[in-house]
């Protein structure tokens, strides 16, 4: 989500604005680039999805003008197109949040983190607890519902991020040296480990693995909001406005982090050239670290957000979207933060728009979305295996 | 004066390749000084000993009387030695500007508090950086180039790059490892003028690992000679020329003169 990046290596019709006097004031300008940049380049992202999807599906209405007796596609597609890009653009954040982590941890030390799923699933039971917690001390409607979601998310995330770094130090950090196989491996370990002892605790203490989060005792999140797009309303609820917003702030805090502090910096020089950066006087162990704590708190970050939507949720939940996060860092490019955000989009989209379509198929149905999803996940991998967004790696010597 | 950095009896040992025996260097406080040797004799393990990427098996490094043996490479980098290396290691995808601001990540003392919520100072800080790593690029004489991403620099300028991103730690010793390979002769020409004004202008003392001949008799007070991981000679460029070891080591010595402890084959 750098500024310089496109800059510098996307030019085409765009060099000379780009080379002007005037850019280049604009690209050094704080809002510009930490602000009205990433921002634009969310909204982009998500207009590209879904005029690409849109495009796809009356495609599809094309070829199959009558899916069932008396059921028009086109017809259902132009009904149901605002409630399927919503539905996506929220999952998506999702999914972008989680593939975050994926991806910072991989561009530091080159491995996948398999436990990050579990990071994810953490952040939604400590959501789950602390809002139990509140509902038995009779407090959950005393506070302001605002502030009570974000000091949830906030303690969500920074108890997986403090999880994330706890487990690098554990169970990888010994494994440094290691050949790239065995690092991996612990990693599925890991999150065995993980979604066990979160079972356990949710079975001493409340004797039951099946969370549902008192989510109905909050007013503020029961009624859903009507938007009115031309002659069709769409319900949109409120936990969904709450992803999108809560999303798009942290992935503009990630970006600033990133690309605009001294700690992004070194983040981004060891994921470059480990040794180099340690010789220029970064204290790569300790970078690790904070590249897990954040990578970690994005994963519960979005685990919290996840929770207040689904309403129920176990120690097992971490699976699905874990996969469809990491699918999506690596149809974005793994390694590359942009790409995340992108491949998280896509994925979502894709998701939303294949649940809103396959339903009018009697020999498919709902259920064969995932097969779909990845299915272009494994188109794009032929076309453009760097990824989306990614490079072409060169090993060097 | 004290010398700055002094290296006594290092050694480090690859498996049964000892790749640095018993060396000792001595090198003084702002001085320009060279060490030399046929491929393989260990100049750039011993670079990395010294910048604490290898572990010494023995020996001691003191730099500036603090030992340096055990330190991690960014405590090192921290404690005032500074180095660029033999083939050009910059952060490719970094504009050159980020790439000196890098070298100076170890002069800025941020809390991590503050760098994550950024309250107050934090700001100025970078402000500070960033003019200082385009004062370094003017030094280098690269004016004018920071917002290049470092690959698309041709080679001549990615080694200034290195130099100034090494300089951007203020460091009071600074290592060139090979700093003019694969040069042509106007780039050495140029490069020997900014080491020159590296130690004249900053006061950095200077140490270079160098192949071209010209390079290090030109500029260097001082040299050590390494041949197989041991140091045979040191002294002026006069002395060094004249030296019978020195040249023997670079031009192989006679059938006759198979003796000498100091210069065993390897097994």
């Amino acid at each position: 989500m750098t500024a310089e990046t496109l800059d510098s290596r996307r030019r085409g019709i765009f060099e000379s604005f780009l080379d002007s006097k005037f850019y280049r004031r604009l690209s050094r300008n704080f809002i510009y680039r930490y602000v009205i940049y990433p921002v634009g380049q969310m909204l982009l992202f998500v207009a590209l999805a879904a005029a690409v999807l849109t495009l796809v599906a009356y495609g599809i209405a094309i070829l199959f003008p009558e899916p069932r007796p008396n059921i028009v596609l086109a017809d259902q597609i132009s009904k149901q197109l605002p409630g399927m890009i919503i539905s996506g653009v929220s999952i998506g954040f999702v999914y972008a949040m989680i593939a975050l982590g994926y991806t910072l941890v991989y561009g530091v030390l080159k491995f996948i983190n398999f436990a990050h799923s579990e990071l994810f699933m953490l952040g939604a039971v400590a959501s789950f607890f602390f809002l139990s917690v509140l509902n038995t001390a009779g407090l959950l409607t005393d506070v302001h519902p605002v502030l009570l979601i974000i000091v949830m998310v906030l303690l969500s995330g920074a108890f997986t991020g403090l999880i994330g770094v706890l487990v690098e130090r554990i169970a990888y950090k010994p494994l440094r040296g290691a050949p790239r196989l065995v690092p991996l491996i612990t990693a599925i370990g890991v999150s065995f480990v993980l979604i066990d002892l979160t079972r356990i605790f949710a079975a001493v203490t409340i004797n039951d693995f099946n969370l549902t989060l008192p989510t109905r005792e909050i007013p503020a999140l029961a009624a859903p909001v009507p938007f009115q797009f031309g002659s069709t309303t769409v319900n949109v609820r409120v936990s969904s406005i709450i992803i999108v917003v809560a999303a798009v702030i942290m992935l503009l805090f990630l970006n600033y982090f990133v690309n605009g502090t001294r700690s992004g910096r070194a983040i981004r020089a060891i994921s470059q050239d480990a040794t180099t950066a340690g010789l220029m006087g970064i204290n790569v162990n300790l970078m690790i670290s904070l590249t897990f704590l954040i990578g970690g708190a994005f994963g519960g970050f979005a685990g919290s957000l996840y929770s207040l939507n689904v309403g129920t949720i176990n120690p097992y939940i971490g699976f699905f979207p874990g996969l469809k996060a990491f699918t999506a860092a690596v149809l974005g490019g793994i390694g590359n933060v942009t790409g995340a955000l992108l491949g998280g989009l896509f994925i979502g989209m894709t998701e939303s728009f294949l649940n809103g379509t396959l339903v009018y198929f009697p020999a498919l149905g709902q259920r064969y979305t995932d097969v779909f999803t990845f299915g272009v996940l494994i188109a794009v991998l032929i076309f453009r295996p760097q990824g989306l967004l990614g490079e072409r790696v060169d090993e060097k010597v | 004066m004290a010398p700055i950095l002094e290296v006594k009896n290092l050694s480090k040992s690859f498996g049964g390749i000892r790749a640095v025996r018993d060396v000792s260097i001595s090198i003084e406080r702002g001085s320009m000084s060279s060490i030399i040797g046929p491929n393989g004799a260990g100049k750039t393990t011993l670079f990395n000993l010294l910048t604490g990427i290898y572990k010494a098996d023995t020996g001691e490094i003191l730099f500036d009387g603090k030992n340096l043996v055990g330190k991690r490479p960014d405590q090192v980098n921290a404690a005032g030695v500074a180095r660029t290396f033999q083939n050009i290691r910059l952060f490719h995808n970094m504009s050159v500007l980020e790439n000196v601001m890098v070298g100076a990540h170890s002069r800025l003392k941020v809390s991590l508090w503050r760098t994550l919520f950024h309250v107050g100072g934090f700001n100025e800080q970078e402000v500070a950086v960033r003019e200082k790593a385009l004062n370094l690029l003017k030094f280098v004489g690269l004016a004018g180039k920071g917002d290049e991403l470092s690959r698309n620099l041709p080679y001549g300028d990615q080694r200034r790059v290195e130099i100034a991103r090494a300089l951007a730690s203020d460091p009071k010793l600074i290592l060139f490892d090979e700093p003019t390979a694969g040069m042509n002769p106007n780039e050495t020409q140029d490069a020997i003028g900014l080491f020159r004004r590296v130690r004249e202008e900053l006061g950095v003392t200077v140490v270079l690992i160098e192949h071209d001949m010209r390079v290090v008799m030109n500029i260097s007070e001082h040299i050590d000679v390494l041949d197989y991981g041991a140091k045979i000679a040191e002294g002026t460029p006069d002395e060094i020329r004249a030296n019978p070891r020195v040249i023997e080591a670079y031009l192989g010595r006679r059938h006759s003169k198979v003796d000498e402890s100091a210069n065993p084959e390897v097994a």
